[in-house]
Formats: C-alpha cells, structure tokens, sequence
C-alpha cells in the first residue's frame, strides 16, 4: 500500500525520467559505438571494443572537410541572421509603423513551413535564376531560415524590457547611440546570444534545405546522409559525442562561472 | 555644484527642429534588409514555384507555363497515400510527444528543483549532436533481434503491432512503427521547451489554491495547470506537426518503401526523376493543407498569439 | 546661486493629445526655484505627462518650456539639465550601484568620478552597497539609488514619478521624510507626481491638483483642504460632506442658505460660485471640523453656528477618533469624526443626534459641478477622458 502511494507521488518523476532516458538513448549509442570495431562497412552492430576512430577522426575521406565547410556556413549563417533579426525584431518592439501586420506574417511563416517545401521553393528560384548551387546558395537559404528564429528570440528579450531604462539613459545625458550601446545592448544580449546560439544550431545540423539547394557542395549532415546509404564510419560517432561533450562542458563551464560571480557579489 | 561647472554647456537652441521627428523612417531602415532577404529568398520562390506546379514540358525543351492545373489532380491521384500517410505519421507523433513531452516539461517546471538545470541540459544537449547521427542510432536500438525487439516480442507487444499493421514479422526497423518513433524522438524537443516554458510561469501557488479548494490532484492538473498550459501544448503541437509533416529523413532511414511520405515524394522527383511540375505542385498542396490546418487549430484553441 | 531664478520651471500653454484624447489641456503653470511641487491626482489626470514634457521624454503637442530663462521644449531629455527619479526607479540591471550612480556623470565626460559616487552614496547610506547589482537591493534601497543617481548630476530640478509607490506604507513614510530633508538640504527644485494625497500634502510646498488634463487647484496644502474650489479636490483631498443648498439672503459678510428647512451661514469670501438669491450653492464641511450633541442636550449648543439635525446610522471606534455615519434630511451620509476626549455614551447608532460647526469653517461650491467627483473608487482607474 506504500508502495502503491509512493508510486502515485512519484508518477510524474518516473514518467519525466522515462522521456529523459529515451532522448538521451541514441546519444548513449552514439557514444558506446564511437568504440565500436565494426566488420563491414556499417557501423550499427557491436563487435568489439577499439579506440582506432578517436585517435583518427580525421581517417575517413572527406569527412572533416565537409565538417568545416559546415561550421565556416554556420558562422557566417548566425552573424547574417542575427545582425538581420535583431534589427527586425528592434523594429517591430520600438517603433510604430505601417504594413506591421504583413512583416509579422513574413517572420511567421517560414517557422509554419516544412522545410521540404521551402528547400523545394528555394530550389526553383535558384534553377530559374541559373545560379550556381554551393556554398553561398547553401548560406543564403540558412540566413533566410534562420532569420525567424532569431527575431522570436530578440523579440521576446526586447519586450521585456522596461522601456524606462532607456528613458532614464537619455535623462542621464546619454545621447541615442550612448543609450543603445551602455542600456539598450546590454540588456538585450541574453536574448541576442540565445537566438545566435539557436541560428547555429539550426544552421550547422539542417539537412534538408541543404540537401536541396548544396548542388555538389557536401556539409556535415550531407556526408553523414550519403554514409548512411555507402557505410557509415566510426568517426561520425567521434564527432558526433565530441560535439555533445563540449556543448555540455560549455553549459556546465558558463553555469559555474555565472554562479561564482553570483557568489562573490552576493 | 562642482559637476554642473565641469557639465558642457546646453545652449538654448529654440531653433532646432525637434529631433525626435527625424526617426521616422529609422523602423524602416532597420526592417529593409531582413524582410528584403525574405522577400526575395523565401517569398519569391513560393511564387516561382506556384509558376512552375502549373508548367508543362520537360527538361530537354524546357518549361513553359500553360496554366496546366492537371498536375494537381494527377499529383493527389497518384500520392494520395504518401500524403495520407504523412499526417497519420505526424498526427500520431504530435500525440506521442504531448504524452511522453508532458510529464517531463512538468517535471522540470515543478518538481526537479536544484536538479532543474541539469535536466533542461540533458534535453537540450543532444540537438549538438547531428540528428541524422542520432537517427541512425535507432537502427541500432531497433535492430532485428535486438534487445529491444526481443523484449517487445516476449511480452507479446509486437502481436499487437501487427494486427494493428503498425508491423510485421519479428521486425520493428522498416515499418512505420520506427517512423513514427524517429519522428516523435527527433522533435520531442521542440514538444518539451514551449511545453515548460508556458508550465513554468503558473504561479505555485495556484496548485495550492486550488488543493485548498478541494480538488483532487487530477482535478488540479485538469482544471486548473493543464489549461493554463494551452499556449505551450499549441505551439508545442505545432511546432511537432509541421516539421514531421514534410520529414523525410526518417521514413528513408527507418522506413522502407511502405512508409514513404509526401517528403520523400517532393525530394525523389525534385532531386532525381526532375518532374519539378508535380513535385511543386506536390509541395504546394503540402503547404496549403498545412497552413488550413494550422488556421482552424489555432482558431479552435483560441491561441492567436503565437509568435 | 540660490536666490536666483534658473531653477524656475515655467510651462506656457503647454497640451499633448494622442490621437482624439487630450491627455494635457493648455496649461500654463510656474514652479518657483526652490520649491517642493506635487502634482496630484487619479492615474491618467496628466500629471505624469506633464512631468515627461518637462523632462524631455514626452513632446508637447503646443505650447512652450521655460528653465529658468532657456526655452527648453524643443531639447532632447539628454540636453535638458533636468533629471528624473522614475517609476519603478529604472535603475540598469546590468550595472552595479556604483556604475548606476556614476551613469550620468560619466556621458557628461568626467573623467574622475570617485569622489563624488562614494559622497553620494554615503548621502542616501548606501556605501556598503557600491558594489552590488540593483535586483540584490531592497525597495527602499533601490528607491535611495534612484534618487543618488539623479541628484548627483546636479540638475537644475529634479522630477520624481510616483517615487514611493512600490514601497509599503510604513517605508513610505520614512522616505517621504527623507525626501524632504534631502530636498531642504540641495535647495533643488522638485517636481512630485503622485496619486497619493496624503503623500503630497506632507512633502510639498504647493500642490497642483489635476483632473482630466486640467489643474483644477493650486496652493499650499492647507489652503486646498481648507478651502477648496471645486468638488473635485473637496473630495480628493480628505473627505467633505456636501449639502445643496439655495441662497436665502446675505447679510454683511455672510450668505443665508437655505437647506432642508434649515439655514446655513457661509462667509462670502469662503464661496467660490456665483451667489445670486434664489441660485443654488452646494455647503461644504470637512467631517472633523464638526461637533456631534445629542438631541436632548440642543439647548446647550452657542449660538450662531450652523447646526442639523440627524440620527446616527452607524459609528466605527478608531482609536484616536469616533467616525460616524449620520442620517439626515440634507445629506444622507453625513460623516462626522469625533476626537475621543470625552466620549458620551449616548452616541450609539440609533440616537438622535444634532451636528453643530462653526460657519467659519463651511466652505461653498458651484451647484453646477459633479457632487460625487474626486471620490475615491475601489480601484482609481483610467478612463478620465475629456
């Protein structure tokens, strides 16, 4: 009867940590199969237990350089949209103006669109202007997807914002540029970096735009993709539990710090 | 008075025009280049591509708009399966998601306490690691005799499966059950993080307020936290429903040719068979049944502001 | 430098309209250098649009701004040597107290602020606390940053939005002291919005009492209470009993009225409507300024004061005071507060009573006006259009 009791308390934990395990799974896989010594040419069955990928992520033909084709799109896809959507997202908070409704829709859409459908559109455009597919049509399509997300992210921090702390910079004697850059900037940043931070996630693993509109440009999910269908070596999963590891080290390293400063202000 | 001496000097400038009228065209300054680039890189092309689903000609003389609305009928003729298939897939995995998302977006809203932030890490971490890498794992999980199959199969779940056509034989791999649970895995997330955000503004003591006037547990999550958590279960469906409509990656990688949806139509005759009229009249109708399903949702669930 | 006249704020035929709304009408209004200025009033009377057209945040829709002798209405906030302590204190979040104190000073380009931060944060008793960020600070606290960061620059007046606000009563009440001492020591001019009449009467000098985008009163404290001009400040300020009344006849100094059978004397000089006979007048008497007598002891009551009958329809025991609630043919609320000396215990609900008050103390209005404006709602909302 206890038992019964603490198990209908407790309900909500054990189905939370239930979701928990099953999101977090592939990763375990991912990472246990980086050790992985695989017979043929697919990485998908345990054999036997080797270090051989990590210390040869690089062995694998093609691989790190569609890696770093990846991250050089991703970067310039996250500085493009974030200096694009800040702006928008400043417009739409602080200032009245008409056609509103009509830029609103435009940020709106392209959040309520499956990709395939944008890649699809996109590609049309390109064929139809004979531009040549690669790494700046890859770039455009990202900026132009990534815009959405970094305006909703901007957006929200900027209406959060007390509007009289800008008020009170101006009748502190700061003119509108000082105000934007010691009031303004500052305390939008939280919301600048998350949305930053979310265009290069997007950016770095988006697939199926890529896919549609790299021509023979091959990015890090498309390399991964076409090993799906020739084998699939072990260094994916190298990079693949890299990336989780310094993501999650890069979190836990900004939560300790920010709790040290907490601390000593306090 | 010493800071007033130090102060440069304001001049009375009775003259000038006030200044603050100037900035009426800074809105516009600021939205130019964004909504230009959306004009022209995604506005644009929805046109281009409105003109192309109603082409006709092939690749070798080219393409010429003759107004041809044919290719929709042939196009929902022929696919009507894939197209039926994919809002079953992403129905079933927008329900998955609410049902397995809620528990844990509430977990952390309410009950992981200093473990909170460990927790929102260990939900979002996983999107660093490439989801198709991350998809692929489920080939192994999901393996032919694994151990996954094998429990399911000895406790009889697999029976059901089957009879119910959701798969075949001893397997799991290449039927829609692994489809639909690639899609509920890989947008699980965008399930949970609305899902928490609009659970964790309800004030606390709402539970306690309502325990106080006699509701039951249940009663308090049905009348009082589940309602108030509306917005996010709107955007969190979606934000689920929308992107595992057009997927194709799982129904390729985890499916087989049982399990093709409406994506992986548009990708096949844009990418290799180049009949760009049906794929864009294919993707056009992808759209438009989203956006009508969208609309009456958000009208029905009263939530109008979303963005 | 005190006696002089730049820290005078004159506002001349000064409006703002939004749209069709009329937040401000034409004003004209003068603040003498030096003084303590409440503006008082309901949310949405126009007082906090007045103080943002002063300051530079809001721009006149006409009218002009005068510092001192510098036409002012068409200079941004940071040109203006004025500064404000706003609403909510908008103090950075992202700087600390020190930074926050030195904001102003430093986008003036001095270089050496030290000195000055540390002396101002001494002032407000806030050095230990240089080094924190705003949100580890107390209401009061961060209320005492507010006006640190204000004053330092010096201005020419200091402008303070509802600054007490947030903080609880017994709080408020300590800083509307401090307040007043630190404006006593600076010699600045100070312009106090508030919604607060109690707030204002203590702290200021004058008040201006406003109402729908318009002063409806302007003067010291106890001249408003004693003698208001219209029911809108009788009534907002404190509470008055309003009693209709027709002029009778005047004699010498005095008018005759005539209320509910019964006659009522009112200094001329104390009425501030047209008094022709015949014309109707509305009485009004401040509830403390009236004696209670039971009615089996009328006949002890002086001569020559103004006196009603009534019976007492409820009393509530406060501690300094009685407040009573009484029935009469005039008036059918009549308040009275009684200061407990003596009390007579015959004063229970039920009993007949006699209200008696010196006609030295009546006050009278225009009948033509709202008898129940200015009377406090639940919740004083917005909606006061023109």
């Amino acid at each position: 009867m206890a038992f019964v009791r603490w198990l209908k308390r407790h309900l909500v934990v054990i189905a939370g940590l239930l979701t928990l395990g099953y999101l977090l799974l592939p990763n375990v896989i991912v990472t246990v199969f980086s050790f992985n010594k695989p017979k043929g040419r697919f990485n998908y069955e345990w054999q036997q237990f080797s270090t051989d990928a990590w210390r040869d992520p690089c062995g694998v033909a093609d691989m790190c350089g569609s890696l770093s084709i990846s991250l050089q799109i991703a970067v310039w896809a996250t500085i493009g949209a974030t200096v694009l959507g800040t702006m928008i997202a400043f417009a739409l908070v602080r200032y009245r103006f008409r056609a509103r409704g009509a830029v609103n829709s435009l940020i709106f859409l392209p959040m309520a669109m499956p990709e395939v459908v944008m890649a699809a559109s996109l590609l049309t455009l390109f064929l139809n202007m004979g531009a040549q597919l690669g790494f700046w049509t890859i770039l455009i399509a990202h900026i132009m997807f990534c815009l959405s997300f970094v305006v909703t992210a901007v957006k929200a921090r900027v209406m959060s914002m007390d509007p009289r702390l800008e008020q009170a910079a101006q009748d502190l004697y700061a003119g509108p540029a000082q105000t934007f850059l010691r009031v303004t900037l500052p305390i939008a940043a939280p919301g600048i970096a998350a949305g930053a931070l979310l265009a290069f996630a997007l950016s770095f693993d988006d697939f199926i735009i890529t896919n549609f509109n790299a021509g023979s440009t091959v990015t890090f999910p498309m390399f991964v993709w076409g090993s799906a269908q020739r084998g699939t070596p072990v260094q994916i999963n190298v990079i693949g539990t890299a990336m989780f590891l310094v993501a999650v080290l890069f979190v836990l390293a900004g939560m300790v710090i920010g709790n040290r400063r907490n601390k000593q202000k306090a | 008075m010493a800071a007033v001496t130090e102060a440069p000097p304001l001049a009375p400038q009775p003259a000038e025009k006030p200044p603050r009228k100037r900035g009426r065209l800074v809105p516009y300054w600021l939205l130019l280049p964004g909504i230009l680039w959306l004009i022209v890189f995604f506005a644009l092309p929805m046109i281009y591509q409105a003109s192309t689903s109603v082409q006709t000609g092939s690749l070798e003389q080219g393409f010429k708009v003759t107004w041809h609305f044919q290719t929709y009928w042939d196009a929902l003729a022929d696919y009507w399966p894939q197209f039926l298939r994919s809002v079953l897939y992403a129905g079933a995995a927008t329900i998955l998601c609410l049902v397995l998302g809620y528990p844990l977006a509430y977990l952390i809203a309410f009950r992981a306490g200093r473990w909170r932030n460990l927790i929102m890490i260990l939900v979002i971490a996983p999107f660093f690691t490439s989801f198709l890498i991350r998809t692929l794992a489920w080939k192994t999980i999901l393996a032919d005799g694994g151990p996954v199959v094998g429990a399911l199969n000895s406790l009889h779940v697999l029976d059901v499966t089957n009879w119910l056509g959701f798969t075949s034989g001893d397997r799991v791999l290449a039927t829609p059950l692994a489809v639909v649970c690639g899609l509920t895995y890989n947008f699980l997330p965008f399930m949970i993080l609305p899902l928490y955000t609009s659970l964790e503004r309800i004030d606390g003591r709402l539970h306690e307020a309502a325990g106080d006037l006699y509701a039951a547990p249940f009663t308090t999550f049905r009348k009082v936290t589940f309602p108030l958590s509306m917005p996010g279960v709107v955007s969190g469906t979606l934000l689920t429903f929308i992107p595992a409509s057009g997927d194709y990656v799982n129904a390729d990688l985890l499916g087989s040719t049982d399990t093709r949806m409406v994506g992986n139509v548009i990708q096949t005759q844009f990418l290799r068979i180049l009949d760009y009229p049906t794929a864009a009249a294919l993707s056009f109708i992808l759209m438009a049944a989203i956006l009508i399903m969208v609309t009456l949702y958000i009208r029905k669930s009263g939530t109008e502001d979303l963005v | 430098m005190t006696n002089d006249s730049s820290g005078d704020v004159r506002l001349s035929g000064i409006s703002k309209t939004y749209g069709a709304f009329t937040a401000v009408h034409p004003l004209d209004l003068t603040v003498p250098q030096g003084s303590f200025f409440a503006l008082l009033g309901a949310s949405g009377c126009g007082k906090t649009t007045t103080l943002r057209m002063i300051a530079g945040l809001e721009e006149p829709s006409s009218g002009t701004v005068f510092l001192g002798d510098q036409e002012v209405t068409n200079l941004p906030p940071y040109k203006r040597p004025v500064n404000t302590v706003f609403q909510s204190y908008a103090l950075f979040p992202h700087l600390d107290i020190f930074e926050n104190v030195a904001f102003g000073l430093r986008r003036r380009g001095i270089k050496s602020v030290k000195k000055q931060v540390e002396d101002m944060l001494e002032l407000v008793q806030l050095g230990e606390q240089a080094r924190k960020k705003p949100h580890q600070l107390s209401g009061g606290q961060q209320q005492r940053v507010a006006v640190a960061r204000a004053l330092i620059n010096h201005p020419k007046v200091l402008l303070l939005d509802e600054p007490l606000g947030a903080l609880d009563l017994k709080l408020r009440r300590q800083m509307q002291l401090e307040l007043k001492r630190i404006q006593t020591e600076v010699g600045i001019t100070f312009i106090h919005v508030t919604h607060d009449q109690e707030e204002a009467m203590t702290m200021a000098d004058t008040v201006a009492v406003m109402n729908a985008g318009r002063v409806e009163q302007l003067g010291s404290p106890a001249d408003l209470y004693e003698n208001p001009n219209t029911t809108f400040v009788a009534n907002f300020l404190g509470t008055s009993n309003l009693i209709e009344a027709a002029v009778d006849s005047k004699s010498g100094d005095d008018i005759v009225l005539q209320a509910g059978g019964g006659k009522l004397v009112l200094p001329q000089a104390r009425c501030s409507a047209p008094t022709a006979t015949g014309g109707k007048v509305l009485v009004g008497i401040r509830p403390e300024k009236i004696s209670l007598t039971h009615a089996d002891d009328a006949g002890e009551i002086p001569e020559g004061r103004n006196r009603i009958t009534g019976k007492i329809a409820d009393s509530s025991f406060i501690g300094v005071s009685t407040q009573y609630v009484i029935d009469s043919a005039v008036c059918p609320e009549f308040e009275v507060y009684s200061q407990n000396i003596d009390r007579d215990a015959r004063l229970t609900p039920g009993a007949d009573v006699v209200l008696h008050w010196s006609p030295a103390h009546t006050f009278g209005l225009d009948a033509a006006q709202d008898i129940d404006a200015g009377v406090e709602t639940v919740e004083p909302e917005e909606g006061v259009a023109a």
